[in-house]
């Protein structure tokens, strides 16, 4: 990694002034997760005119409201498809969404879906805090079983939705998982993310203490940071111990979640799908005109 | 020299927890928003910034110091093995 | 590559200059003589024709066609597309446009132009998909919820089902506002002569953009350019660096929920920027009512048998005529107060169980009597069933 810009150079380039201090609470990754973000921005080299971001509803839709960016903050589950609309209309920006476990799996799932499948040129960068935090702390469909929310106050009875497994299952051309309570891993795959041409999802486990640790007894900040750390493991740890470990570590490892990167692939992106389709209509449109037809 | 932003700090002491050599630690005046932010403790920063990047309010820069010369190091703690350097 | 608009390049993909084509079609040339660059859709009956006109012609104007997932992503991704810098619209029917009010209201809330055709057709719920009906009339003005204006327009023919919807866009455009073509599957799925209008005849209103320094821009209050409520708008990537929520916000565009002055003036603003101008958004056509006695006030497909009606009606000698609603919302009230005061009685034919009949009696003066002519079940009015309010045998 380059000389890294600090953070005083970092707060008046990336921040907007007079919107802070953030809403989040302390302890929140959210804050982090921006930070991050602003990282990977300044190491690409990106001019933040050339970015546009969306959000939906929640914690982790509020993050754009803080950048010094263009940013549209829409409504619930619904930010992939705004962000495919903008991209649609200019397809020169960057398009970036900020987006949560509840608001891109659970209202906003079909969206996410068809975006991933497009392969749309977007970077969705999906703040996982297992819970509907902003509400007040409903059951999110990313709730480990048998977490506590309070609309699930004897425990959570659903499978958890492994959203990473669902994008790499589309074709997404990017899939990465981490926590961010270590930042080199997190800014890298954000920064790889947003280079790769096509849908890049970098979902970021993002702790919740006031909401989701607080309820299932993790309440205090450094103890939920750390049951983040002990409850993931390296895609490869996983592989090897799935393939050489005894029966009591296979079934220790299996019930952790795995973080790395699932999927980078290159793959042309829905619009330059389409700019080849419209190219092709008007050349052989351009041809007939100037063959002297009526071009129909 | 790690330069806080008192005001901005919100308390989650995620910065003194994760710091490797224990050079921050929580001080005794309360900022605006009623928390104890925290204060470096001299002589043991190597300059990581894992603390300016942990941090979720930027409250937290750190600054390279040309002539820095480490008075004391502290225990470098990673994950069970605590050698002294 | 970012849409621009080629008005010979739309005429040549567009064809013949006379046609014989769907409402629907037309509903399509419209949007493409208006300077359409996306279009996102999905499919419902009867306004599949829409979607399915602008995936073959929108590309061969450079324009961007996706039929997205659903309709509330079709809607999203129009008001995504319009702040990405270009013209946007979908298309669909009462079911579709029930699913878009949350994100019609985000579009009103920030004042976003596009344009969304409703092919009405019977409900409530899945009704009579291929029949049409103007069921939806109340539902375009309240249907989302909290406060807000609409602008509305209803075509009679197919010729206006193209005009008008280059008249919504010129109003989307001038009041930052989402506007809605409300059609029906009747005149969607009718098939009459069309003329594309030439360049010279065609008015067209662009988006007013911001131009002041970055630093004094702000996005969501009265013009900084020119006596208008509605704003100056800064595309995305345009440097201005806009923040666009649908939560209650000021003028810079942030976030500003506490307190109730903040939302009285912005919600003020919202209704105002388009009920000051009450005056220019009404549009009527009067038939006959001059010396008439009795008229009908009717719009959309339901003007094509009052029409009839009142041809039939007046040479057996009855003094009738007609106003038809080209602009439905703003509702014209001063226009219904004054034909009230010259005629005894209103008769207001719709295809639904009376929806625009209340604005009429609301308006209207006391003493004339209004009277509600309604019909449901996916067939317009037959003239001889309008001649019967008219006490006339046939």
């Amino acid at each position: 990694m380059s000389e890294m810009i600090d953070q005083d150079q970092m707060r008046e380039k990336y921040l907007r002034k007079g919107m802070l201090p953030t809403i989040f609470c302390n302890g929140c990754g959210h804050g982090s997760s921006l930070d991050y973000v602003f990282r990977a921005i300044e190491e690409l080299g990106w001019d933040l005119d050339d970015i546009a971001f969306a959000s939906g509803i929640g914690c982790s839709s509020r993050i754009p409201g803080y950048i010094n960016a263009d940013g549209l903050h829409t409504t619930h589950g619904r930010a992939i498809a705004f962000a495919t609309g903008i991209k649609a209309a200019n397809p020169d920006l960057n398009v970036v969404v900020f987006t949560g476990d509840g608001d891109c799996t659970g209202i906003g799932g079909n969206h996410f879906i068809h975006a991933a499948r497009r392969n749309i040129d977007m970077t969705v960068i999906l703040l996982n805090n297992f819970i509907y935090g902003m509400t007040g702390g409903q059951q999110a469909p990313t709730a480990p079983k048998g977490s506590i929310a309070s609309t699930s106050p004897y425990g959570n009875i659903e499978l958890a939705f492994n959203i990473c497994e669902l994008a790499k299952a589309l074709g997404a051309a990017y899939v990465a998982r981490w926590p961010i309570h270590h930042p080199y891993q997190p800014i890298k795959s954000i920064k790889e993310g947003m280079e790769n041409k096509g849908f890049s999802l970098i979902e970021l486990m993002s702790p919740c203490p006031t909401a989701y640790g607080r309820r299932n007894k993790l309440g205090k900040i450094e103890k939920l940071w750390d049951w983040y750390q002990d409850s993931t493991i390296l895609i490869e740890d996983y592989e090897k111990t799935m393939s050489y470990g005894t029966d009591e570590e296979k079934d220790r490892v299996s019930k952790m979640i795995q973080i790395g990167v699932f999927q980078n692939v290159r793959k042309h992106g829905f619009f330059e799908e389409y700019q080849k389709l419209t190219d092709a209509l008007v050349t052989k449109d351009d041809a007939v005109r100037n063959a002297g037809g009526d071009g129909k | 020299m790690i330069n806080i932003k008192e005001d901005w700090c919100k308390g989650c002491l995620l910065c003194i927890k994760r710091c490797p050599v224990d050079a921050l630690e929580e001080s005794d005046v309360l900022n605006k928003r009623g928390v104890y932010p925290p204060r470096e403790i001299e002589g043991r920063c190597t300059n990581c910034r894992l603390c300016e990047l942990i941090c979720p309010d930027f409250a937290i820069t750190v600054l390279k110091d040309d002539d820095y010369k480490p008075k004391e190091r502290g225990k470098l703690i990673i994950g069970g093995i605590t050698d002294e350097i | 590559m970012k849409y621009e608009r080629d008005p010979e390049r739309i005429r040549r993909v567009l064809g013949d200059k006379v046609q014989f084509i769907q409402g629907d079609m037309a509903v399509a040339y419209g949007g493409l003589l208006a300077g359409v660059g996306f279009f996102g859709g999905y499919p419902i009956t009867p306004a599949s024709e829409v979607a399915e006109g602008m995936a073959r012609l929108l590309p061969r104007v450079k324009g961007t066609f996706i039929q997205m997932e659903d309709e509330i992503g079709s809607i999203a991704a129009v008001i995504g597309a319009a702040w990405g810098g270009v013209k946007s619209m979908t298309a669909t029917s009462g079911p579709g446009f029930s699913l878009m009010m949350e994100n019609y209201g985000y579009a009103i809330m920030t004042e976003t132009p596009c344009v969304i055709a409703n092919v009405q057709r019977t409900g409530p719920s899945t009704g009579q998909p291929t029949l049409g009906a103007q069921g939806d009339m109340m539902q375009v003005r309240w249907g989302s919820h909290g406060d807000m204006e609409a602008i509305a327009m209803a075509p009679s023919t197919v010729q206006e089902c193209l005009d008008f919807t280059v008249e919504c866009f010129n109003l989307a455009e001038r009041y930052r506002h989402p506007v809605c073509l409300m059609t029906d599957g009747e005149v969607g799925h009718l098939r009459e002569k069309v003329v594309i209008p030439d360049e010279e005849d065609m008015e067209l209103f662009e988006r007013v953009p911001a131009t002041v320094d970055r630093e004094e821009y702000l996005p969501f209050t009265a013009s900084q350019t020119r006596d208008s409520k509605v704003p100056d708008f800064a595309a995305f990537g345009s440097g201005y660096r806009t923040y666009v929520t649908g939560l209650t916000h000021n003028e810079r565009g942030f976030p500003a929920t506490d307190k109730q002055p903040d939302h009285e003036r912005l919600i003020k603003r919202l209704v105002e920027k388009i009920s000051d101008d009450r005056e220019k958004l009404t549009d009527v056509e009067r038939v006959d009512l001059d010396d008439a006695e009795v008229a009908f006030v009717t719009y959309g497909a339901s003007a094509r048998p009052t029409e009839t009606a009142v041809d039939l009606a007046r040479a057996k000698g009855v003094k009738v005529g007609m106003m038809r609603l080209k602009l439905v919302w703003p509702f014209p009230r001063k226009e219904i107060y004054e034909l009230s005061r010259k005629v005894n009685k209103i008769i207001v034919p719709e295809m639904n169980l009376g929806q625009i009949y209340h604005l009429v009696k609301e308006h209207a003066a006391p003493d004339c009597e209004i009277v509600c002519a309604p019909k449901v079940g996916g067939e317009m009015h037959l003239p001889h069933e309008l001649l019967e309010y008219l006490g006339v045998r046939k």
